[in-house]
């Protein structure tokens, strides 16, 4: 069964996620080095050897950004014919990701890719597809999703969770209504209470 | 104070059940130890030594009576019938039974209150100063604003998992008693040139392991932008905080590699884009929230009580507790009053249930049905006639809360330390308790003045030794404890950090080591001077000579 959540139901997943592949060398960690680059501090990236050998299947892909930015014109057919779905890193910089791709638009897909469920920028960048670049298509969290952080992806802007695999999909469809009438606005709710209601 | 509407009751009640399901979940094996951590420190339950402790939160301090008749029910039923007021003005029980986390949550609710960001990678409490409202100079009362960012910060979405613990802190008076420049954003509150509410901002101050006092951000932000403002200072530290190291996470570690400059900038940019949404404060709902906070129903009272000024002159016992534990009011004839949870030879901060009942009635019978709890870990009844001082003070006395030790050395602030925490290098409990039994003569404490010391258990800084005039803190040499001291911290306006004397002591020697400090400060003191300034005026060495003179002498 699909373990795959969309707009409050379960659903079929269509999109293949692009993995590159893993060369037997040493995973390549970002090094510390600028204090702007904290946020890249020992996270996992492609190299380039693992860009240029990754396979892009037919059908729908999910793809990682740095192996659609390599591939970019060989890709701009199917990304017009809505079978692109972009798939960035919570530490790749969003602001970088959407000058180079211009009009984020042309994706049906975005996904943010969470290592942890602990990593809160995923919040965040959520949040800034939605609210300052405009993405109005599906916007989807792949990776560690679990259920208890449900309720954050939506307010921030996610419509689609891919569960955990190990989990139970029906079980934590129930979390996205933990709250009948949050405080604040946010993505989802942009008004907060005090201006929903009368208090 | 702040009570609740349906939306505010059934957010509670909802996150009643939502923990209750993440427990069961978490009994039944389908959350693990790591998945359930977060989800239980959001809800102030840490996995303690000896059981595991939650943090029950007292949003800014404020409690009803009710609410504390409650805390001290809650605390007979599902612990040893006492809690702990911590440095961040919460109550925290040290031995419920993770099982029973649920039920005391469900009970909380039935009196407005829970255990929702007391702990974990999130906003915290959003603390002030204990005496807002009534406080003779403040300027405005800074609980309004504190209340909208608790509703502003409770399960914002996007600042949900932070890079680590977020403190912010509010003010609003001359001489600032919510230690703002120690909190990750203090906002201090001022009346600007046109006459309208504005706020300084500073950011980055934090203790713990790194100590390092706020910066300012903005000198001047109009009210109405407070929570856009902070959004935009969180989510630049939300995605740029450090995540790879839990001691190099907090946001004071950001502002220092980047420079103020250039985290300004990034804030600024990012403000610019915040600025004006929806959850910009409008005057109607400022002035919603702000209805809970108007003035008590005062009585018109004269300067004076012929009663209580003839009770100061016959009972010296009552004199010398009005002297410490009783403060100037803004209101004519009244005074605010701090009970002490500073008793010689106990845990600071540690209160009975039956002490709670009797505060709880005091509170009813002398202070309108509320009081405040104080980040020195006291409680506070704030709006006490002058006629009512006496009655209020005996009933006190016969309850162990009118130790006459406010702002005294036994006035210890002090962290659980390692009887309890499990994060702590040493005990600070039995430090607390030998230096207070030390100093067990009120004529010599009163003699000694105006003296702040603080106790932490480890380098977390939950007893805040950084600012401590003397700070004590524990740390762990090849397995053993000992304790390093510090001279010189202050909080307030004028906030420093303190310096270091020298090697560490055990804690046999503590005792002595305050007492040489002491005695060197009686030495050199001016007849106006309090031990901090003396401190400042002549600085550490002739305190490090004395203190390790001594220390010599004895290994001889």
């Amino acid at each position: 069964m699909s373990n795959l959540i969309k707009d409050n139901a379960i659903v079929a997943d269509e999109w293949t996620r692009v993995i590159p592949p893993n060369l037997g060398e040493e995973t390549v960690r970002k090094q510390a080095g600028k204090v702007v680059l904290f946020k890249l501090t020992g996270e996992e990236t492609f190299s380039d050897e693992q860009i240029a050998a990754t396979l892009i299947p037919a059908g729908k892909v999910l793809v990682p950004f740095t192996v659609w930015r390599a591939n970019k014109d060989a890709l701009a057919n199917r990304v017009s014919q809505g079978e692109v779905g972009l798939l960035i890193a919570t530490h790749e910089a969003i602001e970088d990701v959407i000058a180079e791709v211009k009009d984020i638009n042309v994706f049906a897909l975005v996904a943010v890719y969470v290592e942890r469920f602990a990593d809160g920028r995923i919040f965040t960048i959520g949040n800034l597809l939605r609210t300052r670049f405009g993405f109005k298509n599906e916007l989807r969290a792949v990776g560690d999703v679990l259920r208890d952080q449900l309720f954050f992806l939506k307010r921030s802007g996610f419509n689609s969770y891919l569960i955990r695999a190990d989990r139970n999909a029906q079980e934590a469809l129930r979390s996205l209504t933990d709250f009948s009438e949050p405080y604040q606005g946010a993505v989802d709710i942009a008004q907060p209470a005090w201006r929903r209601t009368n208090r | 104070m702040y009570k609740y509407d349906a939306i505010d009751q059934q957010l509670v009640n909802e996150r009643v059940a939502q923990y209750r399901d993440q427990t069961n979940r978490y009994l039944a094996g389908e959350l693990s130890e790591e998945e359930f951590r977060p989800l239980r420190l959001q809800n102030g339950l840490y996995i303690q030594r000896q059981a595991p402790m939650l943090r029950i939160a007292v949003p800014y301090g404020m409690l009803s009576s009710k609410q504390l008749r409650k805390l001290g029910e809650i605390a007979k039923k599902y612990d040893k019938a006492y809690g702990h007021f911590s440095t961040r003005q919460n109550l925290q029980l040290n031995w419920p039974k993770l099982e029973d986390v649920p039920e005391i949550l469900a009970e909380l609710a039935t009196v407005e209150m829970h255990a929702i960001q007391t702990s974990g990678n999130c906003i915290r409490n959003i603390t002030t100063d204990q005496f807002a409202g009534v406080a003779p100079d403040e300027v405005i009362d800074p609980r309004t604003m504190a209340e909208v960012m608790r509703q502003w910060s409770t399960f914002h979405p996007e600042f949900a998992l932070l890079p680590r613990k977020f403190k912010i802190a509010v003010s609003g008076t001359e001489q600032d008693r919510a230690i703002v420049q120690a909190h990750d954003i203090g906002m201090e509150f001022y009346v600007d040139a046109k006459g309208q509410t504005a706020i300084k901002v500073w950011v980055g101050g934090g203790l713990g392991r790194t100590p390092i006092l706020g910066t300012v951000i903005r000198e001047h932000l109009e009210w109405q932008h407070a929570l856009t403002y902070c959004e935009a200072i969180i989510r630049v530290y939300n995605i740029h905080g450090r995540r790879d190291n839990a001691y190099k996470a907090r946001i004071k570690i950001l502002v220092k590699a980047l420079g103020i400059e250039d985290f300004k900038q990034q804030v600024e940019a990012e403000w610019l884009h915040l600025k004006d949404n929806p959850n910009t404060i409008t005057e109607a709902e400022l002035a919603r929230v702000g209805q809970h906070f108007e003035s008590m129903p005062y009585e018109t009272l004269p300067a004076h009580d012929s009663s209580f000024d003839s009770a100061i002159a016959s009972n010296p016992a009552f004199a010398a507790w009005v002297k410490r534990c009783v403060h100037t009011h803004k209101q004519s004839g009244y005074r605010a009053v701090t009970l002490s949870l500073k008793p010689h030879g106990h845990a600071p901060g540690d209160i009975t249930s039956e002490q709670m009942a009797v505060v709880a009635d005091l509170a009813d019978a002398y202070s309108f049905g509320e009081l405040r709890a104080s980040h020195e870990q006291n409680l506070i009844l704030a709006d006490v006639k002058l006629s009512d001082l006496l009655p209020l003070w005996e009933k006190a006395r016969a309850a162990g809360l009118a130790t006459p030790n406010i702002g005294l050395l036994t006035d210890i602030i002090c962290c659980p330390g390692g009887d309890f925490c499990s994060l702590a290098n040493a005990k600070s409990i039995p430090i607390a308790e030998a230096i207070q039994m030390q100093f067990d003569n009120l004529d010599y404490l009163h003699d000694i003045g105006d003296l702040e010391l603080n106790i932490s258990g480890c380098m977390n800084a939950c007893g805040h030794h950084h600012v401590g005039h003397i700070g004590i803190l524990g740390v762990d040499k090849d397995g053993s404890e000992w304790y390093q001291v510090t001279i010189g911290g202050k909080q307030g306006n004028d906030a420093s950090i303190g310096s270091v004397i020298g090697p560490s002591f055990s804690a046999d020697e503590m005792p002595g080591v305050v007492q040489r400090l002491i005695e060197v400060y009686i030495q050199e003191r001016t007849p106006e001077e309090r031990f901090i300034d003396t401190v400042r005026r002549i600085g550490v060495p002739p305190f490090k000579a004395h203190v390790y003179a001594s220390k010599e002498a004895a290994n001889v």
